[in-house]
Order: structure tokens, then sequence, then C-alpha cells
């Protein structure tokens, strides 16, 4: 086993990496920006490094800069956390490049998940269900429109190095094709320095369902069960649940196998999540595949009292899992709910500014995971996400029992956040009742 | 008679759409700023010719600040 990690990363995620690796003894390295210099996180570790200027391409997206930090700091393991360079196929190879641990999957296995258009065609060959569509990048419009017409309109466009809901765009006839490339490339080429695209069929009112696998080196793939992420604004998540409610056997049984399947396909090790879309016939398609820790982990470690960290740690070391498939077994409910600095009764407007008052509710079934203190600012130059709340219980109605008092209890003055509205999501009936679905929130099914 | 352009956010100046003297309608982006990782485009409040642009592209504005003028 390594000795030293750093967490190329900041906020909650690299608390919660450095909590690990205290558990199994290791010493921590936080790397921070000018405008982090007193964030939580770097008085958290053992050692911090500064490692540049406030704008994310200067500090945390330095690839470069941070291998320095590693090198001054003797750490000889990276943990990327989620987002930043996480899903960086090069900054994987250049981690172990340089003689240190990459805690995470191969940058094989990044650089093949990363591009959407490989990845669907390496889960259709392997036998996992994709939507209708193109399977090689479409060049042109007329090309778009053939790839429309053959599996009907709407169709969804999408970057082929996309991510995070960027240069997607939904396409309802022929005659709106046109303007709809010529943006959505222009988005994918700002984005994401490529302008590649490819078309799916659109599916009205999905149900936004995942599956946690876990690799080891030896080739061993497992599920850690499904998570149900359909309450979304802008593609991105803002409540996350385990079990999925209402989830038939057979549709969950599918997916778990389909996730496996996909899994082993690419020879996958480490933590990785498979997305998938379950339509309204319960029919369910691959949609991409994080290579990498996701946002919502705690949902299934409350559920499986698993710890996904400290066996990211152990299987980067070369450890074999420490689980077989039958061990792992759904014991509870959880929810999280994602409390982003945003107004929602602004169309989700960035609200950036000084923490003033922070009340955070603690108590049994509650776990919080929190980047912020009173006094932190929340800065222009990082995401949104403030802190999550994860309530458990022994069924799902005493976790949104747990939720709802939790969300009550929750003060948070200086920046909007989403907790309005997680408070009525989280006691409308619809989200009770497990009739969910990816567009509610644009809908307006929650609106005030 | 010219009119203030305020920024609604804080944020970073992302990209300058227009220039002095471009004609804009109602709902166009004037500039567009980056928080949090997303693109706000700052939109004129009617029609009219730009007068002038008082940022720069990388430069941080609070919510309020003017960011350009209308004629």
């Amino acid at each position: 086993m390594f000795g030293t990690v750093l967490v190329a990363n900041r906020g909650e995620i690299a608390r919660r990496v450095f909590r690990a690796c205290r558990q199994l003894g290791l010493k921590t390295v936080a790397v921070y920006s000018e405008a982090d210099r007193g964030a939580p996180h770097v008085r958290d570790a053992d050692q911090a490094v500064e490692i540049g200027a406030a704008p994310a391409r200067e500090s945390y997206l330095n690839a470069q800069r941070i291998l320095e930090a590693a090198r001054q700091a003797r750490a000889d393991a990276i943990h990327p956390g989620y987002g930043f360079l996480s899903e960086s196929w090069r900054f994987a190879e250049a981690v172990q490049q340089a003689g240190i641990v990459f805690i995470g999957p191969r940058p094989d296995a990044i650089r093949k998940m990363g591009d959407k258009i490989e990845a669907r065609r390496l889960m259709s060959a392997a036998g996992v269900s994709v939507l209708p569509g193109s399977f090689d990048a479409v060049g042109d419009v007329t090309r778009a429109e053939a790839v429309a017409r053959e599996v009907g309109y709407p169709v969804i466009l999408k970057a082929a190095a996309g991510g995070g809901g960027i240069g997607m765009a939904r396409v309802d006839k022929p005659a709106d094709l046109g303007t709809a490339f010529a943006a959505a490339t222009r988005r994918a080429q700002a984005a994401f320095g490529t302008a590649d695209l490819y078309v799916e069929r659109y599916v009205e009112r999905p149900r936004h369902v995942e599956v946690q696998v876990f690799g080891d080196d030896a080739g061993t793939v497992v599920h850690m069960h499904e998570r149900e992420c359909s309450i979304q604004r802008r593609h991105q998540k803002l409540v996350e649940e385990s079990p999925a409610p209402g989830l038939p056997a057979a549709t969950k049984d599918g997916l778990t196998a389909a996730a496996v399947t996909g899994a082993r396909a690419i020879g996958y090790s480490n933590a990785g999540t498979m997305e998938f879309l379950v339509d309204e016939r319960r029919g369910f398609y691959f949609l991409e595949m994080n290579a990498r820790l996701q946002v919502e982990h705690p949902v299934t470690e409350e559920v499986t009292g698993l710890d996904l960290v400290v066996a990211q740690l152990r299987a980067a070391a070369g450890e074999p899992l420490p689980w077989r498939q039958g061990e792992i077994v759904q014991r509870r409910a959880a929810i999280e709910c994602r409390v982003y600095a945003e107004d929602p009764s602004k169309g989700f407007l960035p609200s950036p500014g000084t923490v003033q008052k922070l009340e955070l509710p603690s108590g049994e079934g509650i776990r919080i995971e929190t980047g912020i203190e009173t006094g932190s600012t929340v800065s222009v130059h990082y995401d949104p996400l403030l802190l999550k709340l994860v309530a458990h219980g022994a069924t799902r109605a005493q976790a949104i029992e747990r939720m709802t008092d939790a969300l009550d209890r929750s003060v948070i003055e200086g920046v909007r956040t989403t907790i309005p509205l997680l408070r009525r999501v989280v006691a409308s009936a619809e989200f009770r009742e497990g009739r969910v679905h990816t567009q509610m929130i644009e809908q307006g099914a929650f609106n005030a | 008679m010219p009119e203030e352009i305020k920024a609604h956010i804080t944020g970073v100046v992302f990209q300058i759409t227009t220039k002095p003297g471009d004609r804009v309608a109602a709902g166009d982006a004037v500039i567009v700023l980056e928080s949090m990782k997303m693109e706000i485009p700052v939109e004129a409040p009617r029609a009219g010719a730009v007068k002038e642009i008082k940022v720069q592209e990388g430069q941080t504005v609070q919510e309020g600040d003017v960011v350009a003028v209308l004629e």
C-alpha cells in the first residue's frame, strides 16, 4: 500500500477522501488555489500545497502543477475526486508515468468511456442495450438528418466528448435540425475542444437509473445495486436514492446484469457508474459510464454499509475486492439531496457570496458531507455544490421522514440555495410515490 | 436616452458578444458571464444600439455592476 495520498480536488469530496485515508492510516496532502487558502479541506490534510490562481485551469485543472505538488509533498498516490481532472485519461496516464498510483480506473478505460460514441459502440458490442442512433460522429447536417429520419423524431444531439449536459440539444422536427446542429457544434467545440456530435432517439419522461460497479486488477467486477437519480436540473442531479422506488425486479436485474457485463467488457477496475435511461415501458438503455467516484456514492454506502472510498484505496493498491457479489445487499433505504448555491426561483442562477450563517442537522440516520463552514466564500470559479444531505432508514418512508426533518433544520444564510426546492420535492406526492422522471423540474413540477 | 445594462449576477466576463455601434434586439446577449461553471448571458433590456462596453473578457463583475450602455 502507498503511504501518502494527494487529493487533486477541493470541497466536500476532498474532505471525504481524506477521511477514508485516515481510516487506513495514510498521510494526506491537500492542494488548493489562491481562492481556497482558508478552505476547510486545506486544514483537513496533513500537508497542503498551493497550486495556483483561482480560475480552475490555473489550479485544479493544471495537471503539471498538481504533479509537482505531489513530488514536493512526496505523495505516492493521487485521488482525483470527481469533476476537474478525474475523467482525463491523459492526467491518469501522466500520474502513472510519474511513478505515482492513480486511484481510479486504468487510463485506457477512462479514454474509452470518455468518448461517448466509442462507449456506445463498445457497450452495444458487449450486448448492452443502447438507444437507437449513430455509432459514428455525424460530420454534417445531412448525415444527422439521415440518422434522425431513421430513428424518428424527437432526437437529441450530444457531444462525443460530452458530459454534464453540455452541448446537448433536443430536436423535435427536421426543420429545426440545422440550427440545433450548428449551436450544438459550437458549444461542443468551446466546452470540449472537439465539435464531434452524435444523434440518439430522445426519450420522453425517462427515469435516470444508474448502477454502481466496482472492479479489481484481477478482473473481478461486482455491482453495488442501483441509484434512482431522476430529479435533475440542466441534466445534473439534485436528488438521488437507493433502492429505486417501484423499479420492477426484472428491470432491476436486467440493469445490474448489463452494468456488470459492460464493465467487464472493458476490463474495468476500481469504482465506476453505468448510467441508464428507463423508459415508460420499462425498457432501459445505456446512457454513459462515469469512470470515477460519483457525487452520490454515499447513497450506496448507506444502503450497503460498505465504504466505497476505502475500497477505492485498497483496489488501487492492487488488493482483490473484499466482497463477493452475494454479500453486497441493499440493507436500508437512503436519499441524498444536493445543496447548491443556486436560486431555484430564478432558473437556478448561480449565487456566489459569503456564508453568513450555517446550521446543519445531525442525528440518527443523517449524514452530511460539506465543503463549507460559516464565513466560507462561495467562489464564482467552481461548481456550486455546497454540501450533501444524506438520510437513511430501515425503510424508504423512514429515510424520507428523516430527510424532511434534516431539510427543515438546515439554515444557510448569505447565499441562495436549492433547499427550498428540495423541501418541495421531498414533500411532493410524485416523489413519495416514486412517480419521477428527468424532465419534472424543467416542466415546473416543484415550483413554489 | 442612454440606458445602462447591469450584471444580474456576480461572475467573470466570459465573452463579449457585441461591440459599440451594434444593433441589438430586446433579449439579445450583450456579453456572457461565467459563474460556477455556467455561462449566463446578460441581455439587452430593449432594442437599440450598443454605445459602450464597460468590461473586458476575464474581468470579475459584481451583481449590479454596469457592463454596457445602450444608446
